[in-house]
C-alpha cells in the first residue's frame, strides 16, 4: 500500500442529522457503512448490484443506490435514512398512508420505497398514476403486488396538495 | 457480493489522477459516478483495482457552448443533463435520452463520460453520440486527443480509450434550426437495458441512425438512413435488418431484436413524420 492509495478511509459526514466521523475499508459500500458501522438496519441490502431498490437511501437531498455508492467519495455528506426521516416526522404521512392501505408485507422493500417516494411527494407537481409507477420502477415489492403502493404514495401526494385525501 | 479492491486514492485535478494511475503500476482504474463499475466489482467481474477517483475533479465539470458545439463535462450527471437548459435546448437527444436511462436513484449518480467509457452496447448514450456525429476529448499521459465517436467504440465494453486516458468531455455539434431528434428503445420493464433502441438526429434532410441494444457496440445504421433520406420507411425498415448485427441473450433472441429494430425505426419514422 502507497500513502497515496489507502485500503481504509477517514470519513466525516452527517448521517440523519448527526455529525459523525469514522474510518472504514476502501471497498465499504454506503449501506455497509449504515448496517454495519453504524448499526442503522433499517436500509435493507437485496440484490448489492443495483436492480433491487431496497437500499435506496438519501444523499445531500437526493436518493442513491447504497449498494453502488462507495463510501469512500462520501466525504461530507448529508445522508438519511428511513430511521432519521421517521424520527423526524418528515415522512409521517406517507408512513401511515402505507400502513393504512397495506403497502407492504414482508417489509423488506418498505425503507428503499419510502426514501424514493419522499422525494417524489416533496415535489411541487402531482404526478399521474403512470408518473408514480415510472418514478418507483426502480424499487420492487415481491409482496404487495405495486398496486396498494402506488395508492399510498397518490394519498399522501394529494393530502399535501390539499386534495381531498381518499 | 461485496466488492474488492486494492486501494483507493482521491484525485485533484486531471494530472494528478495520470500520476495516481502510473503509480498503481497497471492496477488503476478510474472511478467517477461508479454506477456500473461499482456493480462489476459486486459482481467480482475485477478484483483488486486501485481505484482513482476522478469525481472531484472541477475541471471535468459543466455544461457550456464553445462556437457551435456544447462541451459537457465527463462528470455531468444523468440527472442534470436530464435537467440542463443548455442541453435541452442545443442537443435535445441527450434531454430525451437521460429520462431512459435506468432509474430516478442510479441518474443521480452517473456520469455521460462513465456510460460513454464502460461502452454498454445497450445503453443510450453511446448510440446518441454516435447519430450526434459527437467528438469525446480524451486526456493521458502523452497529452490530449480528440477522437469521433464513430472511431470510439470498438466492441463489447471495448473503446479506443488507453486504460490510462480520462475521458474530459464529450463535444457535440448545436442543433440548427430545424433540427429533429428522437429516442426510442424498447424494454421488459421501465429502466432496463434495451432490447433493441434507435436515436435519430434528422439534420437537413439527412438522417443519422445509431442503435443500441443491437450488436456489440453501438452502430451507425447508413442503409435504414439512406432510405429515410428518400422519405422511403418500408425500404428503411428493411435495411436496419442488415444494419444491425444483434447477440442472443438471456433477454431476447438476435432474430426477435432484428425484428425490434424495424418496428422501433417505424414508430420513430411516425413521430417525425418522415413521408412512406
Amino acid at each position: 500500500m502507497t500513502d497515496t492509495f489507502r485500503n481504509r478511509i477517514d470519513l466525516e459526514m452527517t448521517v440523519n442529522g448527526e455529525p459523525i466521523e469514522l474510518t472504514v475499508p476502501a471497498a465499504r459500500h454506503l449501506i455497509d457503512l449504515l448496517r454495519t458501522d453504524l448499526g442503522l438496519t433499517g436500509s435493507h441490502a437485496g440484490c448489492e448490484h443495483g436492480v433491487c431498490g431496497a437500499c435506496t437511501v438519501i444523499v445531500d437531498g437526493e436518493t442513491v443506490r447504497g449498494c453502488l455508492t462507495l463510501a469512500a467519495q462520501l466525504q461530507g455528506a448529508e445522508i438519511w435514512t428511513v430511521e432519521g426521516l421517521t424520527e423526524s416526522g418528515a415522512i409521517a404521512d406517507l408512513q401511515k398512508a402505507f400502513v393504512e392501505r397495506n403497502a407492504l408485507q414482508c417489509g423488506f422493500c418498505t425503507p428503499g420505497m419510502l426514501a424514493s417516494a419522499k422525494v417524489l411527494i416533496e415535489r411541487d407537481a402531482v404526478p399521474s398514476r403512470e408518473g408514480i409507477r415510472e418514478h418507483m420502477s426502480g424499487n420492487y415489492c415481491r409482496c404487495t403486488g405495486y398496486e396498494a403502493i402506488v395508492d399510498a404514495i397518490e394519498t399522501t401526494l394529494r393530502g399535501r396538495a390539499g386534495g381531498d385525501a381518499r | 457480493m461485496k466488492a474488492s479492491i486494492g486501494g483507493y486514492a482521491r484525485a485533484r485535478s486531471i494530472e494528478h489522477a495520470l500520476s495516481l494511475f502510473a503509480e498503481a503500476d497497471g492496477a488503476g482504474r478510474y472511478l467517477a459516478g461508479g454506477q456500473s463499475l461499482v456493480a462489476a466489482l459486486n459482481l467480482g467481474a475485477s478484483a483488486g483495482d486501485m481505484l482513482v477517483d476522478i469525481s472531484g475533479i472541477e475541471a471535468l465539470r459543466g455544461v457550456r457552448i464553445e462556437g457551435d458545439r456544447l462541451v459537457i463535462g465527463a462528470l455531468t450527471r444523468h440527472s442534470e443533463i436530464e435537467r440542463n437548459d443548455l442541453v435541452a435546448r442545443h442537443v435535445p437527444l441527450l434531454a430525451k435520452a437521460a429520462p431512459l436511462i435506468a432509474h430516478d436513484a442510479i441518474r443521480n449518480r452517473g456520469t455521460i463520460g462513465g456510460s460513454l467509457s464502460h461502452a454498454d452496447p445497450a445503453a443510450e448514450y453511446p448510440a446518441c453520440a454516435v447519430a450526434l456525429d459527437a467528438i469525446f476529448n480524451l486526456e493521458g499521459p502523452n497529452g490530449r486527443r480528440d477522437v469521433a465517436a464513430s472511431e470510439f467504440f470498438k466492441g463489447l465494453f471495448e473503446t479506443d480509450r488507453a486504460e490510462d486516458e480520462i475521458l474530459t468531455a464529450v463535444s457535440v455539434p448545436v442543433a440548427q434550426a430545424g433540427e429533429r431528434h428522437a429516442i426510442l428503445e424498447l424494454t421488459r420493464r421501465s429502466g432496463d437495458y434495451a432490447l433493441a433502441g434507435l436515436a435519430i438526429v434528422v439534420r437537413g434532410d439527412r438522417h443519422r441512425i445509431g442503435a443500441f441494444g443491437l450488436g456489440d457496440r453501438p452502430l451507425l445504421c447508413e442503409g435504414a438512413m439512406a432510405a429515410l433520406d428518400r422519405g422511403d420507411v418500408d425500404a428503411a425498415a428493411t435495411a436496419i435488418a442488415d444494419d444491425v448485427d444483434p447477440m442472443s441473450d438471456i433477454q431476447a433472441s438476435a432474430d426477435y431484436r432484428r425484428h425490434l429494430a424495424g418496428v422501433v425505426l417505424r414508430r420513430l419514422a411516425a413521430e417525425l413524420g418522415v413521408a412512406r
